[in-house]
């Protein structure tokens, strides 16, 4: 299968510190990828190169065999890569609804000047948004949920609205950064069958940052292991979870008695 | 009170509304809070004047219709906000904040000290057009465009970068772009109120337009509610009207108008209608998010005396 995502040579500095060094791999298409690697090491700055949100130093990021160096984040976005944050970051004062109706936006093509006077492009194109906003809260299990304000939504729900919301940019690949973070072990079990789900009923592929190593040796099928900016190892998660060097980083170094 | 008193505080609501409204989409939909609004009333106001004081008054005008007067003051003020724009829409929101200060600042002193306009002694024989029914007309067009743009895509576009400006860019929102809407639109609408208030005063000078006037506006969007049209609406009609209620306190009528504003901000910290909109369709989203927050807070209390009886 073709890669979705070729990451090659890519270097992030900030002034002295490099916070990636020369990290290169793969996500091929319709694979689950594991980003893992102790605080520090890298794993969102590699998120926020791959979206555009910060311009990178070195090296050159492909999606389905195009550069998206040097693009915005909106335009990255349209092109079919959306996330998710390690500090989730919903439109707080919306509700459930119209936080998945705002990111639906790209569906619809009709101007300021039909939605102004509520011309039929306006009324045919936006009744197919909110069609597509109700579809997806009820697939995920939201539209209970409907109408409240994302602000008080218990906290498993915001990070799976946050999801939804990234899934209605119809994307092709979803980085998640720490999804799991704060769960308990039921709703991460529940959270990796989420996972699995919208990877096939979605047809995207995925890219996941997580600490819960449950998560990880659970669904993704290779892994890629960062320390201090650095590729570590790749692997599948067996491999990983022997690899000497992994234990190292994770656990400190044996001491020779 | 006579008839001419009262029609007389309607117009400059009125008038106030217009400018208000467009404020309250930069401000209170798309998050971009601006000290110099005051500054593109005034090129509204001077190109207005321009087109329709008469040629042979000194400083001449074109003496062209009040229409165009208005066409031209809106579309001026939009063009330079456009210029404004691209320069400092992508500074982080304080220092937005500050660059439309030193913009209205600096449009009035530019006034001030060009003569071509009349300079600090201002600009007389500006012709008497405003009516109460031209400026109704005029806030209900305003209103219907506002609410309309607001109800829409572009609108949604616009509160999601108020709300969380970094997701909005991960959803695919051309932030910029959208800033610039938001920024061009309301200047627009503050160079329309310029033309409205040039032709009510019949008499323009640069220091009707200083800072004072920029935070009268921004306070009436905050007093009236972040992201509430029907706020912004009852906003200016009461804050413009307070003043001359409290005449009757003579040299303390400001001092009552602070704490009756202060008063008010701190029993409605999120404004009068603290983002709702007060349409049947409003009133029921209001409605549907309490029921919503209130089945919410059972069903977690339940789950709570679950755990706690198993345990």
């Amino acid at each position: 299968m073709a890669d979705i995502l070729e990451i090659r040579r890519l270097t992030k500095r900030f002034g002295g510190l490099a916070a990636v060094n020369d990290v290169s791999f793969s996500i091929p298409e319709g694979g689950i990828f594991g980003l893992i690697g102790p605080n520090g090491a890298g794993k969102t700055t590699i998120f926020n190169l791959v979206t555009g949100v910060y311009s990178l130093t070195e090296g050159d990021v492909r999606f389905r065999g195009k550069s998206v160096i040097g693009l915005p984040p909106f335009k990255i976005a349209d092109m079919g890569i959306t996330r998710t944050f390690q500090n989730i970051r919903l439109f707080k004062n919306l509700t459930v609804f119209e936080n998945v109706l705002t990111a639906c936006h790209l569906g619809a093509s009709y101007s300021i000047l039909d939605s102004v006077l509520r011309l039929p492009k306006f009324r045919k194109e936006e009744k197919a948004l909110v069609e597509k906003a109700e579809r997806l809260l009820s697939i995920m299990g939201l539209t209970e949920r409907r109408d409240l304000v994302a602000n008080n939504l218990p906290y498993g729900m915001q990070r799976r609205l946050e999801i939804v919301r990234a899934l209605a940019l119809d994307p092709k690949l979803l980085l998640l950064d720490e999804p799991a973070a704060g769960m308990n072990p039921d709703e991460t079990e529940q959270l990796m069958r989420l996972i699995s789900r919208i990877r096939d009923e979605f047809r995207l592929s995925v890219l996941v940052i997580e600490h819960h190593m449950d998560l990880i040796m659970g669904i993704c099928e290779r892994i890629v292991v960062l320390n201090f900016g650095i590729k570590l190892a790749e692997g599948c998660p067996a491999d990983i979870s022997k690899d000497p060097k992994v234990i190292e980083a994770y656990l400190g170094a044996t001491e020779e008695a | 009170m006579d008839w001419f008193y009262i029609q007389g505080i309607l117009m400059l609501a009125g008038i106030n509304l217009i400018a208000v409204l467009g404020l309250s989409l930069l401000t209170g939909f798309t998050g971009l809070f601006s000290f110099g609004h005051a500054g593109f009333m005034a090129i509204g106001a001077y190109l207005g004047a321009l087109m329709t004081v008469s040629p042979t008054t000194s400083p001449a005008g074109l003496g062209l219709p009040f229409a165009v007067g208005v066409i031209a003051g809106g579309a001026g003020a939009g063009i330079v906000s456009y210029f404004i724009g691209r320069i400092t829409l992508n500074l982080k929101g304080d220092y937005f904040c500050i660059a439309t200060l030193g913009f209205g600042e600096a449009i009035r002193l530019i006034l001030n000290n060009v003569q071509l306009f009349g300079g600090s002694r201002g600009w007389p024989g500006v012709p008497y057009k405003s009516t109460l029914p031209a400026i109704i007309i005029v806030d209900i067009l305003a209103v219907i465009f506002l609410a309309n743009l607001v109800r829409s895509r572009h609108g949604r576009n616009m509160i999601a970068v108020r709300e969380e400006e970094l997701a909005a860019q991960i959803a695919g929102v051309n932030v910029f772009k959208y800033k610039m809407i938001a920024l061009v639109v309301s200047a627009v609408y503050a160079g329309v109120a310029g033309v409205f208030f040039g032709h009510y005063m019949t008499f323009i000078q640069p220091k009707m337009f200083s800072m004072t006037k920029s935070t009268e506006l921004t306070i009436i969007v905050i007093f009236g509610g972040l992201g509430s049209i029907s706020g912004s609406v009852l906003g200016a009609l009461l804050l413009t009207a307070l003043p001359e209620i409290l005449r009757a306190f003579e040299i303390w009528r400001l001092v009552f108008y602070g704490a009756a504003v202060i008063l008010i901000m701190i029993s409605r910290p999120k404004g009068l209608m603290g983002g709702m909109e007060l349409t049947p369709a409003g009133i029921r989203k209001a409605r549907n998010e309490r029921k919503a927050r209130v089945q919410a807070l059972k069903e977690s209390k339940n789950s709570q005396n679950g755990e706690v009886g198993v345990g």
